[in-house]
């Protein structure tokens, strides 16, 4: 008995051990990206490098948050976002019960379609039209685009959520003289909020992310925060502490939303294969 | 019906406008298969292609093989299980600019903190992204910590969904652990394997911020993949008619790659 207790918990170190070794280089990517925002210019430039800051300081955050555009463009993310997350939740979750209630499955290859397409390749032809239209100092094309991303997420987790609801509560409503149209919104929607809250964070997440529809599209006024980033990389390759700071600010949300709102990003997550970035 | 007509038109204008010799000012001429003809001859696009493969095969076998060790830890009871997985799937979480940054930090040759971690522990310093030789490793190498965790999560979902019978009946029989791994899991696991393979084959095709904040494709051109080449034709030159004949192609490569895989699904449960 003792010794089947000591091998249980020599596999416990064991498997502990192992979680330990996976978890290192993120625990030491995130702790070093903390550690070189915390720093001032001369423990960054140190060699050998500094650790634990001798004397941690906030300068590098006020430094980025004083910049008079960061406020423009963390605005232009936020709007772009939203919107875009918003909009694919109107467009995305009657689509997704549309496709779960007609079993089309031809719908949903369209998505994977989606899914597989290269981001850059709805570019070209869009940036032509934004181009046509005189859009492209403006955030409309930037919302229009995060759409292309959003709409797929959303439908993807929809689809899987209204496929495993009952239909007999919406075969009752329909009996009583409901039209279909109230039948998803009264029964199908209150009853699917859980799926809704997956496919909003992980839209969310997907929007505030993206990179590469706001380096094409969006110009110096209309930049999103990791546009806004990339560019002071490469004007300011120097300066290594602000930069740090203005990286974890805007993974910060993500970060955040990741870490409260874990269990569903898994259910979310594992359920349509969906990535998240 | 708006989800065709947002993928189905953008498609349909990009087969056109590949045909054509196309320039932001204006003046378009019909050039019929000409773009497609200097793509095929084109020696860069062809190395473009051979660094695309070269780093997929990276960034899809090393996260299937950690991912599927994760699956295996995690699937286990252990304490702060709940804790470990969220901080394990934060990297995929995280903007992707922002991690790029922070690993360009990381990667500097003289005061970068991984060759110091590396000459620490005796071993000589490595050169990164800053050769193009350890270029597309390197950046690959983000890629599977990056992506690791979504093919743990699949796996762990796969692993959570397997029946109990064959391991009793196994363990009933005096089977090892390996041999029940062997015998049992890797079987009933393997279709999870390969939809993992499938959505991390198409996303490391498609890789792009990662590699465009760290390099551009450089250097020179050692890093520029398909994507990468694709952005700088479009983007950086504007040679819209020609880019759209490279997306075409770049997505006929995904699809056919992508078919091979599902082939291959088919195969193993046939068997």
């Amino acid at each position: 008995m003792n010794r089947h207790r000591w091998r249980k918990l020599l596999g416990q170190a064991g498997i502990v051990f192992a979680v330990l070794v996976l978890l290192s280089p993120t625990l030491f990517f995130f702790f070093w990206m903390a550690s070189l925002s915390l720093k001032n210019e001369v423990d960054n430039m140190a060699f050998p490098p500094v650790f634990i800051p001798h004397l941690p300081t906030l300068a590098n955050y006020a430094k980025v948050l004083a910049e008079n555009e960061f406020g423009r463009d963390t605005l232009n993310s936020i709007i772009v976002t939203f919107s875009a997350t918003a909009l694919a939740l109107a467009i995305g979750v009657p689509a997704g019960y549309g496709v779960a209630k007609a079993k089309a499955t031809g719908s949903a290859t369209l998505i994977l379609l989606a899914r597989v397409t290269p981001a850059l390749s709805f570019l070209i032809p869009l940036y032509l039209i934004f181009q046509k239209l005189d859009l492209l100092g403006t955030l409309i094309p930037l919302v229009i685009t995060h759409l292309v991303l959003t709409v797929p997420i959303v439908v993807w987790i929809m689809i899987g959520f209204f496929e495993g609801l009952p239909p007999d509560l919406e075969e009752a409503a329909l009996v009583d003289g409901a039209t279909i149209w109230q039948a998803f919104l009264r029964v199908a929607m209150p009853l699917a909020r859980p799926g809704i809250t997956v496919a909003t964070i992980l839209a969310f997440i997907g929007s505030w992310n993206n990179f590469v529809f706001g380096i094409v599209l969006a110009g110096r006024t209309t930049r999103t925060l990791p546009v806004a980033v990339y560019n002071s990389m490469t004007f300011e390759q120097v300066s290594w502490g602000p930069l740090a700071a203005s990286a974890l600010i805007v993974t910060a949300p993500v970060l955040i939303l990741t870490l409260v709102m874990q269990k569903q990003i898994v259910a979310g997550l594992t359920a349509g294969g969906v990535k998240g970035g | 019906m708006v989800v065709l007509a947002v993928i189905v038109l953008p498609w349909t204008f990009t087969l056109i406008m590949s045909l054509a010799d196309w320039s932001p000012t204006g003046g378009t001429s019909w050039v019929g298969l000409a773009n497609y003809r200097h793509l095929f001859t084109d020696p860069e696009f062809g190395w473009a292609v051979v660094r695309t493969f070269y780093f997929t095969a990276i960034g899809v076998i090393a996260p299937l093989a950690l991912g599927l060790i994760a699956a295996l830890c995690f699937h286990q009871r252990f304490p702060l299980r709940g804790a470990a997985r969220t901080v394990f799937i934060l990297p995929m979480m995280a903007t992707p600019v922002a991690i790029a940054l922070v690993w360009s930090m990381m990667f500097h040759p003289q005061l970068g903190v991984l060759n110091y971690l590396l000459t620490s522990i005796g071993l000589p310093p490595a050169t990164w992204t800053y050769s193009e030789t350890t270029v597309i490793p390197t950046l690959a190498m983000i890629e599977t910590w990056q992506w690791t965790p979504l093919v743990m999560l699949i796996l762990l979902g796969g692993l959570a969904a397997l029946p109990g019978d064959p391991y009793e009946a196994a363990r009933i029989d005096g089977a090892n652990a390996w041999n029940c791994f062997r015998h049992i899991t890797l079987p009933l696991l393997w279709p999870h394997i390969v939809v993992a393979a499938v959505l991390r084959t198409i996303d490391a095709l498609k890789s792009f911020d990662i590699i465009y904040v760290i390099t551009q494709g450089g250097p020179g051109t050692a890093s520029e993949t398909m994507n990468i080449y694709l952005y700088q034709q479009a983007f950086a030159y504007y040679h819209l008619g020609f880019a759209s004949a490279v997306t075409l192609v770049f997505f006929v490569v995904i699809v056919a790659v992508t078919l091979v895989l599902l082939g291959l699904r088919q195969r193993s449960l046939a068997l």
